[in-house]
């Protein structure tokens, strides 16, 4: 480890279990028609990760190290940029039915 | 090691974290989810940018590679976000789960592509507890790549055998503990320095573990499956997060975690079934075709003249499946859905949690064709009114109907929660042509004496219901 490790032990600890209870709040509320949107909302979310394979890529040392971060970075990127576009693209369409004419009932 | 662009770099993340769960938190209304993502959008982009500050701050050892890794980077980046860019514009969305899939595969291999490097990185100290998380992410990252590749591969019609052979479950076990004795070695015996062949042992290992693991499990189980890995690389990425010290990771990592993790227990309560019944056991590999004596007969019935009894009932209650959605007809089922409405008909949608491939897909299909969101209910919502209703439309749905779910314990879907349309007065089925459902089991619906059979494509037949209520208005019967 080459950082400063601050966030060890029971400080991790906390974030861990605090974001665990967060992500249990907000899907567990959340009406059946917003589930694919937000499966797809979350992946787009732990697209994250790409800033973790940047910052193991910028701090390659062997070839080896470049090719893995090099492969990271690209499917981190893809893991993001499409979760985001296809979440998008899902979300757009939601629209109740005072936009669409007459409604329902 | 300059102070300032560290700051800036953790500010970012701050931001980041915060967008994130904000814009998850929006996302879980019809009325501001688009809004949401927008939001969570910016803390990718935010964290992104902040991240090419690490060029300032890299370790003594990467220096002299700087130049090449900042490159690299950039093609990465940019390439990465291209190809998924026009992927996801492009995909149809009926082929959004396996999309999906892939894209959480890709992020499944980021994190452990993280965790590869830092085994590689012979030359730092490693301590244990950092060393077990990035061990674990390792594990977890590389079986959710190799599995959502296996799903999206199923789910897009690229395999369609599901591989079974007596012992199966014992050989996925042993190569499980394989598997983690390697990865327990790297960390107790080896300290981190274990040689690059047996650290690539581990991630192969790990990978054709997740591919023998998804093999078996059946397409119609691969949506709680898609799920389950989603969680798996929120995992993954908030343990790698520990070991880069990032919190941004760690956060968003674990929010993922345990929301897909809820996420997947409800779609399983949906079916009926337990996670790890979807795992381990093949969902009606055995007695699919035991079922055998049904009686009565498939009485078909003319589109027109469904459309005219549909056109002068009181009440109409239409139950859509992944059929409506591959015979690309929910646009014309609600132009004919707009014409019963203009007509004085009450017209409601059924959705069946597990309609489409996934919870919520049906929904996505039908906002798609315009189908306002207040004129669909869910399943706990509408299934009393079914009684009520004059007729009940089944369009491309099959097993979310079949009422072998309440009654026959010797059915594989039993005990599944699903729509009552057999209790409306009059059943139109619209189906391609006698087959079967996903699970393989015959329909009794189909046979039952208030029900007929209207064949053919759904679109074609859309269109047809279209015509005899317009000729209706205008012609003047």
């Amino acid at each position: 480890m080459d950082l400063t490790t601050t966030l060890t032990g029971f400080v991790a600890l906390y974030i861990f279990m605090l974001a665990a209870f967060t992500g249990y709040e907000i899907i567990g509320r959340v009406p059946a028609i917003l589930h694919t949107p937000l499966m797809s909302g979350s992946n787009f979310v732990h697209g994250i990760v790409v800033v973790g394979a940047m910052y193991a890529l910028l701090n390659a040392t062997s070839l080896v190290e470049q090719v893995i971060g090099f492969v990271g970075v690209l499917l981190g990127a893809g893991n993001a940029a499409g979760g985001y576009v296809v979440t998008e693209r899902m979300l757009e369409m939601f629209k109740p039915s005072n936009k669409a004419g007459e409604g329902g009932k | 090691m300059s102070v300032q662009p560290q700051f800036v770099i953790d500010a970012s993340y701050f931001a980041a974290a915060f967008l994130f769960i904000y814009g998850l938190k929006r996302m879980s209304s019809p009325v501001t989810a688009r809004s949401g993502i927008v939001v969570a959008g910016v803390g990718m982009l935010v964290a992104t940018l902040a991240s090419f500050l690490y060029y300032f701050g890299v370790t003594e050892a990467a220096q002299p590679h700087l130049g090449t890794n900042v490159v690299l980077a950039l093609v990465a980046l940019v390439l990465g976000t291209l190809w998924a860019w026009w992927s996801g514009k492009r995909v149809a969305m009926t082929a959004m789960p396996q999309m999906v899939a892939l894209y959480n595969g890709m992020g499944g291999g980021a994190a452990a592509a993280i965790a590869a490097v830092e085994f590689l990185r012979t030359s730092a100290e490693h301590q244990t507890v950092p060393l077990v998380l990035a061990v674990l992410g390792a594990l977890i990252g590389s079986v959710s790549l190799s599995g959502s590749l296996i799903a999206w591969a199923k789910l897009d019609g690229r395999i369609n055998k599901t591989w079974r052979y007596p012992g199966q479950q014992l050989v996925n076990g042993v190569l499980f503990l394989a598997t983690l004795a390697l990865g327990v070695y790297i960390v107790f015996v080896a300290h981190g320095h274990a040689p690059a062949a047996l650290v690539a042992a581990f991630f192969g290992a790990a990978l054709v573990f997740g591919v023998l693991m998804t093999m078996p499990i059946g397409g119609a189980d691969m949506p709680v499956v898609i799920s389950l890995y989603n969680a798996f690389t929120g995992l993954a990425v908030g343990f790698e997060g520990y070991v880069l010290q990032n919190p941004a990771l760690m956060i968003a990592g674990m929010v993922v975690g345990s929301a897909g993790t809820l996420l997947t227990l409800l779609m399983a309560k949906a079916m009926n079934r337990s996670v790890s019944n979807v795992i381990f056991s093949n969902f009606g590999a055995s007695d699919a075709g035991a079922d055998g004596e049904i009686k009565g007969t498939q009485k078909p019935a003319e589109a027109s003249d469904a459309a005219i009894q549909m056109r002068y009932a009181n009440k109409v209650i239409i139950a859509p499946g992944y059929g409506l959605a591959v015979a690309q007809a929910q646009h014309k089922l609600y132009e004919f859905v707009k014409l019963l409405v203009d007509a004085g008909v009450e017209v409601k949608f059924a959705i069946h949690p597990v309609a489409g491939r996934m919870p919520g897909h049906m929904n996505v299909l039908l906002a798609e064709a315009g189908v306002p969101y207040d004129m669909i209910y869910d399943l706990e919502d509408i299934n009393d009114e079914f009684k009520e209703a004059d007729v009940a439309v089944v369009i491309g749905a099959n097993d979310t109907v079949n009422p072998a779910a309440r009654t026959n314990k010797n059915s594989p879907i039993y005990g599944m929660p699903i729509l009552n349309v057999d209790q409306a007065k009059q059943v139109y089925v619209i189906k391609r042509g006698q087959g079967k459902g996903y699970s393989g089991v015959e329909n009794e619906l189909f046979y039952a004496d208030n029900t007929n059979l209207v064949y053919g494509d759904a679109q074609k037949v859309m269109v047809a219901m279209i015509q005899a209520v317009k000729s209706l208005e205008g012609g003047g019967h």
